[in-house]
């Protein structure tokens, strides 16, 4: 009996061991057990498991059209949460092993690394496409393909408090003469953060009539850098003049600048969509971005939509059900509802607009560029926030040569790749 | 004392019981050898095993239905050895090392294996996959729908031989068929209605569920327009509408080629992984080969890294050993004030100090970087009445501050550590000292410090080795910044080697991802640490001579 506790302990131990291996394995082993059933039930029609990838901000909208689908298709929809920024990462080392999902939500600006690795199929839109706003095809359109099914438009615009100022600024000078005129402990908040917001500040940017790549005429980017020259430095210069007076601020992140202008500290706030929800209270008008340079000023348009798997084992369900399901006014309504994004489809983004500051969002979008989908893309974030912070704060001391270093840094490492 | 080698002194605890005495005497009384003994600690052995068996041949029945062969292999070996050691009586030891095995197996070697894989691999962007899944892409890339060509509503059918067709309305009415083989061709006697055929001579036409059973099928039916291949072929992708489509690439399986069918320029494989043409144009997608070295060519020959590198592996070595220092000292200290029995309420007391230790390390690291804020954060704001001061911004004070929160993190530990093993240092020892007239300084010198060195000091090295890639406290803190301004690399002056790693090879999104690059990196850091280790180790070995 002495003997028997040592062999209890042991094979546990072998027990949790084996058990701890057959745990790693068991996702793929959950795969053949449901398509085994899948097979066996066949017949009476209710087949296959249709899995999609969503964030927590559109699984119920996506939910809603899923059941419709389940209903006409008798097929299974299974919706796998997770969070927006892992899921890029996700489904390029999951889909070549052939666990990733059949759909997943995404941003068009991913495209341009999905394609380079394989992972996204075309999916031909036939009619459907006409219905959609220009730019969001455009978005998701690389070298004649459409790679995914767009469901929201989302860019930023001037917020304002009405109750702060009363008009819309026409230029940068103005806005922060209305804000100073406010008495607000901010004439102007736009977030920043220590490591900079490119995003926030491309308008601004293009303002000076410097983009970051030269786009060719359907509007589609090149790898060429075109945030350089003159233009790129009176911006630098500018930042610096902004950041020297105290409008920009490194410190204001945004939570900071979001929390700040839902006390009413400062009548403007260069944000999007999403912030709205943290403003309930105040009279709120959406307004083009005041431009600081001679250009008007362009924020980067982001196109959300669905992407489908290059290995989903199910293509067909996939693509009736982006197509004909996803593709509705109702279905797109659905998700404008749930997460507040204009939608893409024209005839949902029109009844969207009866709310002014959907409707607001959705001209200033109207005069937007695409985020760039091109994988250089990536290269150019990495150096670009941090220069302009840099030069706002005054740690890089003469703007010109900060900015034109960072060009010469982002060309070596856009080379380098 | 202090055991100095463990693991024979556990060996012969465990042989004690088990092997020596009554292993050996129970075979001489009556011949009841564990396995044959039909007590309850066989039954519980039998149905354990059975359930582990149980355990092992589902995961090897699933392996095999996804046709994981490694992993179907490689349960078979561990079911064999599992049975063959615990149903033998001669492999006594080996009943208690083998679960040790196993996991030393799954989760050490093999992922220390793949890692070495992937060093010698292109996986990255670019190379994300194997060939297979590159040449897939590439031609359901390449098949693109023939501008202006029409849309149609489809109906998929089956011919009475089973093979799938598609049946189209034409604009003018009229009802076409055709199957893969057979291109499409009117039928006179076919109805239709709202633009969809509803019957037609010699064909049924598929239910949804029907179809959806037959859904590969379905989705890889080319049906041609004609028997010019050049007008392309009608392909439905949901089973609903279906569109004219032509390839603009071809694969030559018997040659492992990719051949153009708009100007017959062949690609074939390069060594990296990419479909290349005679003159130099390379298909966008590639796949994963064993590029031998070329990684760590490139992690050592990349000019942008050469100045930083230096500066981030000094930055290192100097991180991880103020950080043991530091938390080592502080512990200490600690340890030794609360270990004097005069300080009353030294329960709470200890209590207290260990909660930074019982705090998640990332969370920590992002409410200090929360704390630290240069405007907002309330040690600027609220301690320091409103001073800017650059804590996380300013190249010194960022490294200052990093070993300040790495201190607050850390010492929690150290102090644990030192409590036990002031208590274990047996107080014959100092009375024996005091007797022959040592003083304090004298006794903490000869006495207490060697014997804590000689219990505290693995830990310390390991300590050490932690620091050296504590890649979370980096990254929540200060993501590296901030940034080098005199360098053309993203990188800052709080990077060390593990965060540069990240950056270098594409795993924070800032250049193409690179996994290659980035185990052969890992590799390089391991090394470095292996080494460190290995010398600090033979240190301690003096130490013990002590005793």
């Amino acid at each position: 009996m002495r003997r028997s506790i040592p062999f209890v302990a042991v094979a546990l131990g072998a027990a949790l061991t084996l058990s701890a291996c057959g745990g790693a394995e068991e996702p793929e082993a959950a795969e053949p057990t449901t398509e085994e059933t899948a097979e066996e039930e066949a017949p009476e029609g209710d087949a296959e498991t249709l899995t999609i990838w969503v964030d927590e901000t559109r699984q119920a909208a996506v939910e809603a059209a899923a059941a419709d689908f389940e209903a006409e298709t008798g097929a299974t929809v299974e919706l796998v949460q997770k969070n927006f920024d892992d899921i890029r990462p996700d489904f390029l080392a999951q889909v070549p092993t052939g666990e990733g999902p059949d759909i997943t939500v995404g941003a068009h600006d991913w495209l341009g690394g999905l394609t380079a690795n394989g992972v996204v199929a075309p999916i031909e839109l036939g009619d459907a496409a006409e219905g959609f706003e220009q730019v969001a095809l455009e978005a998701f359109t690389q070298d004649g393909q459409v790679y995914g099914l767009p469901y929201a438009v989302e860019n930023i615009a001037l917020i304002r408090n009405t109750d702060l100022a009363a008009e819309a600024p026409a230029t940068w000078d103005a806005a922060v003469a209305a804000g100073q005129a406010a008495g607000t402990p901010y004439p102007i908040l736009i977030q920043m953060g220590e490591t900079g917001d490119p995003y926030t500040m491309y308008p601004f940017q293009t303002s000076f009539g410097a983009p970051v790549f030269v786009q060719n005429e359907d509007g589609s980017y090149t790898p060429e850098l075109a945030l350089g020259g003159e233009a790129g430095t009176a911006f630098a210069t500018w930042l610096q003049q902004q950041g020297a007076a105290g409008v920009l601020d490194t410190a204001v992140t945004y939570d900071v600048a979001v929390e700040a202008f839902a006390n009413g500290e400062s009548p403007f706030i260069i944000g999007g969509p999403w912030m709205i929800e943290s403003f309930e209270g105040l009279n709120l008008a959406i307004d083009p971005i005041p431009a600081a340079g001679s250009q008007p000023a362009q924020p980067f348009v982001g196109v959300a939509g669905f992407y489908v798997s290059a290995q989903s084992e199910n293509a067909l369900l996939a693509n009736d059900f982006l197509v004909n399901f996803m593709a509705t006014e109702d279905a797109q309504m659905a998700l404008y509802e749930a997460g507040g994004r204009p939608p893409a489809l024209i005839a949902a983004a029109d009844t969207a607009s009866a709310d002014p500051i959907t409707a607001g969002f959705r001209a200033v979008g109207a005069d937007a560029v695409p985020m760039p989908s091109i994988p250089e893309m990536g290269s150019v974030w990495e150096f670009w926030g941090v220069t302009e912070a840099q030069i706002v704060s005054g740690a890089a001391a003469d703007p010109a040569a900060a900015w034109e270093q960072m060009v010469a840094d982002i060309q070596a490492a856009l080379d380098a790749a | 004392m202090s055991t100095p080698h463990p693991p024979q002194v556990e060996a012969a605890d465990a042989m004690a019981p088990g092997d020596r005495t009554p292993g050996r005497a129970r075979p001489r009384r009556s011949g009841t050898s564990p396995a044959r003994d039909f007590g309850p600690g066989f039954l519980v052995k039998l149905a354990l095993m059975a359930l582990i068996n149980a355990l092992g041949v589902w995961i090897v029945l699933a392996a095999w239905n996804v046709g994981s062969y490694g992993i179907l292999a490689g349960m078979v070996v561990i079911l064999l050895a599992v049975n063959i050691v615990y149903f033998s009586r001669r492999t006594l030891p080996m009943k208690y090392i083998l679960p040790g095995l196993i996991f030393l197996f799954a989760f050490q070697i093999f992922v220390v294996v793949y890692t070495v894989f992937v060093a010698f691999t292109n996986y990255g962007d670019g190379h994300n996959s194997t060939k297979q899944d590159a040449v897939e892409f590439l031609l359901i890339d390449n098949e693109r729908r023939v501008e202006g060509s029409d849309a149609y509503q489809v109906s998929v059918v089956e011919q009475d031989g089973g093979a799938l067709g598609l049946a189209v309305v034409t604009g003018s009415g009229d009802v076409r068929v055709g199957t893969a083989e057979e291109p499409l061709r009117t039928v006179e006697d076919g109805t239709a209605s709202d633009g969809r055929v509803t019957e037609v001579p010699g064909f049924t036409i598929l239910e949804r569920g029907a179809i959806l059973e037959r859904a590969d099928e379905v989705t890889e039916l080319r049906v041609p327009l004609s028997e010019d291949p050049e007008e392309g072929s009608l392909r439905t992708q949901d089973a609903r509408n279906a569109y004219v489509f032509r390839s603009a690439l071809e694969y030559d399986e018997s040659e492992g080629v990719m051949r153009s069918l708009v100007d017959g320029t062949v690609y074939s494989p390069s060594e990296d992984g990419f479909f290349v043409s005679p003159d130099g144009e390379q298909l966008s997608v590639g796949w994963r080969v064993v590029v031998g070295a070329e990684n760590f060519v490139t992690a050592f020959s990349d000019q942008r890294y050469a100045e930083p590198f230096v500066k981030i592996l000094l930055w290192t070595f100097a991180f991880a050993f103020l950080s043991v220092v530091t938390t080592f000292l502080l512990g200490l200290f600690f340890a030794i004030t609360f270990n004097d029995p005069r300080l009353r309420g030294r329960k709470i007391y200890r209590t207290l100090l260990i909660l930074p230790y019982a705090m998640p390390g990332f969370l920590a690291a992002l409410l200090w970087a929360g704390l630290l804020n240069r405007r907002f954060g309330f040690v600027n704001a609220v301690l320091l009445n409103g001073a800017e001061i650059p804590w996380l911004t300013d190249p010194t004070l960022a490294k200052l501050s990093i070993i300040g929160v790495n201190l607050w993190l850390g010492f929690p530990y150290m102090f644990l550590i030192c409590t036990g093993a002031l208590q274990a240092i047996p107080e014959d020892l100092t009375e024996a000292a005091k007797i022959d007239g040592a003083g304090r300084i004298r006794m903490w010198r000869s006495i207490t410090l060697p014997l804590l060195l000689v219990s505290t000091g693995p830990l310390l090295i390991s300590s050490f080795a932690f620091n050296f890639n504590n890649f979370t406290l980096v990254y929540m803190l200060t993501q590296g910044g901030p940034r080098f301004t005199d360098t053309s690399a993203p990188l800052g002056h709080t990077d060390i080697l593990i965060t540069m790693i990240y950056s270098v090879s594409g795993l924070d999104g800032s250049a193409p991802r690179d996994y290659g690059l980035a185990s052969a990196l890992s590799i390089v850091v391991f090394i470095i640490v292996a080494t460190i280790s290995a010398l600090a180790f033979r240190r301690t070995r003096q130490l013990e001579e002590i005793n």
